[in-house]
């Protein structure tokens, strides 16, 4: 599937959005695919900080607990409060379900982060093992 | 996030296959290892399935699920009763030919080698239905233990196909297929019949679901055994049919709260413990296990096994601490997971027995956090009784 341009990846399949200094963050198409039908995600609060590469939180499917890393490092400012009760959303739009809003600490982080042809090319990749 | 296990295809270690992996893999399933074989855990969404989706299609209309991985081990010969009465703690003098019930295979100690599903097939003819990963185990326990007795005792593990066809609709789907009468045959018993073109194929109206429906053994032929496997699928489309895989497995059992072995029984917990009460008959004067029974009832049950809902927001899952209300650790989680078709986070654990009581509030410690569950009623789902 083609990945939306308008935005970074990284290897973990969460996907950001960058707009100046505001993010968005969320999980990719493929990772929804991998995880199976999704029954619970769980963010930081609002005000939280993140470290690039560290988690953030947890996505759960009926039968694993898997964690989410942040892409960049900064302050969350919103979190999605639908997915509390609506987790599918995820599996049904990966790519329009976010996750969380964050000001970033240190936008040129998002330089090492994959293009989405190259996030393409990773997936491609990893699914062919 | 961190990627999904899967086993891939060509993988090198030892692990086992049934002779419907290849139709599996064709079919697009995620697969995974389960006590060293290489099963389907769920089909893919873009053919309507998903743990979640094959979950309801069992507890609205029918699924069907690879089950060859099961053991079987035959025990015939004019002392096969004495023989499994020996090593089985329910009581198989009670089976008529052709029916079948659920039972446990003990240590001396009164701990589980394995639960078991014994069917009286003749006269002198008994088929236990153990789990995969105690196959090998299994047999050697039933050899060794009955050779005192006039029997010859078989393994047939690699003889069968075992195909379960569960849920409402699944007798629809299988009486297409079939020239048996399956009206005849009521829950937990079984039955032979043309199957497929197949003569004199065993079907039993039993199954790991908590719905009605058939297991049947084939020949384990991959030939054989894709063939029958697609026209079942054909023959359930009008009825929603999709193939189902071990999560579907493990939540839907979950629900019904059937006991998995290593989770709820092991060679470490007791019957009285596990709450198999009503399996074990103490009437019956010797098995092996008894009188360590005796012994364990005479000088009280510490823990036992319960139903846990979630109370507060989270999903409690195998060997999660269970906390009581103060925050100290009392207990662990067995197995636990979401339930689709009741939609709450539910699981089976063992606590203290003075904290059994439904209605107790506990907490479940997620990830260094309690998080509050309450003891609730078991099963968690029963299936609703079919009018006349």
């Amino acid at each position: 599937m083609p990945y939306p341009t308008d935005r970074k990846y990284t290897k973990e399949h969460e996907w950001i959005q960058v707009n100046g200094n505001a993010a968005t963050v969320g999980i990719t198409d493929y990772a929804q695919q991998s995880l199976g039908d999704i029954v619970f995600v769980e963010t930081p609060k609002v005000g939280a900080e993140l470290t690039a590469g560290k988690t953030f939180g947890t996505v759960e499917s009926v039968k694993a607990v898997s964690d989410l890393f942040a892409p960049a490092s900064g302050t969350v400012t919103e979190v999605n409060a639908a997915l509390a009760t609506s987790p599918e959303k995820v599996n049904s739009d990966a790519h329009g379900s976010w996750m969380l809003k964050m000001t970033l600490k240190n936008p040129s982080e998002l330089d090492g982060l994959l293009s989405a042809a190259d996030y393409e090319k990773f997936v491609a990749e990893e699914a062919g093992h | 996030m961190s990627s999904a296990e899967a086993t891939p295809a060509g993988t090198t270690t030892n692990v086992r296959k049934t002779a419907l992996n290849a139709v599996h893999r064709q079919m697009g399933a995620k697969m995974v290892e389960f006590n060293g074989w290489d099963m389907p855990v769920e089909y893919p969404a873009s053919i309507g399935c998903g743990i979640i989706n094959e979950h309801m299609a069992v507890r609205t209309g029918v699924g069907i699920f690879d089950v060859s991985h099961m053991g079987d081990i035959r025990l015939a010969g004019p002392q096969a009763l004495a023989a499994v009465q020996h090593i089985s703690m329910n009581d198989a003098s009670r089976l008529a030919i052709n029916q079948a019930q659920y039972s446990a295979l003990l240590y001396p100690e009164g701990t589980f080698v394995d639960d078991v599903i014994v069917h009286r097939l003749a006269e002198d003819e008994y088929l236990l239905v153990i789990n995969a990963g105690t196959r090998e185990k299994d047999f050697s326990w039933v050899r060794d233990n009955t050779r005192q007795f006039d029997c010859a005792v078989e393994n047939l593990s690699d003889d069968f196909t075992q195909i379960a066809i569960q849920g409402p609709k699944g007798v629809n789907l299988l009486r297409k297929l079939t020239d048996a009468d399956l009206n005849a045959v009521k829950f937990y018993w079984v039955t032979r019949g043309k199957l497929c073109g197949l003569p004199n194929i065993l079907m039993g109206r039993t199954g790991y679901t908590a719905e009605d429906g058939f297991e049947i053994y084939i020949p384990a032929d991959e030939a054989t055994s894709a063939r029958v496997w697609y026209e079942i699928l054909a023959a359930g489309k009008e009825f929603g049919v999709v193939p189902c895989g071990l999560g579907s497995r493990n939540t839907l059992r979950l629900e019904g709260k059937l006991p998995l072995y290593g989770h709820e029984i092991s060679d470490t917990i007791n019957v009285w413990e596990a709450g198999l009460d009503r399996f074990c008959k103490m009437e019956k004067l010797e098995f092996v296990g008894r009188t360590a029974l005796e012994k364990a009832k005479a000088a009280g049950i510490k823990r036992s096994l319960v139903g846990l809902e979630m109370t507060e927001r989270g999903i409690a899952r195998d060997g999660y601490k269970v906390l009581d209300a103060s925050g100290r650790e009392v207990g662990y989680v067995t197995s636990g997971s979401p339930a689709p078709f009741l939609k709450k986070n539910i699981a089976l654990a063992y606590v203290p027995t003075e904290l059994a009581a439904v209605g107790t509030a506990v907490k479940v410690e997620i990830r260094g956090q309690g998080v509050g569950a309450v003891v609730v009623p078991t099963p968690f789902y029963k299936r609703p009784k079919k009018s006349a």
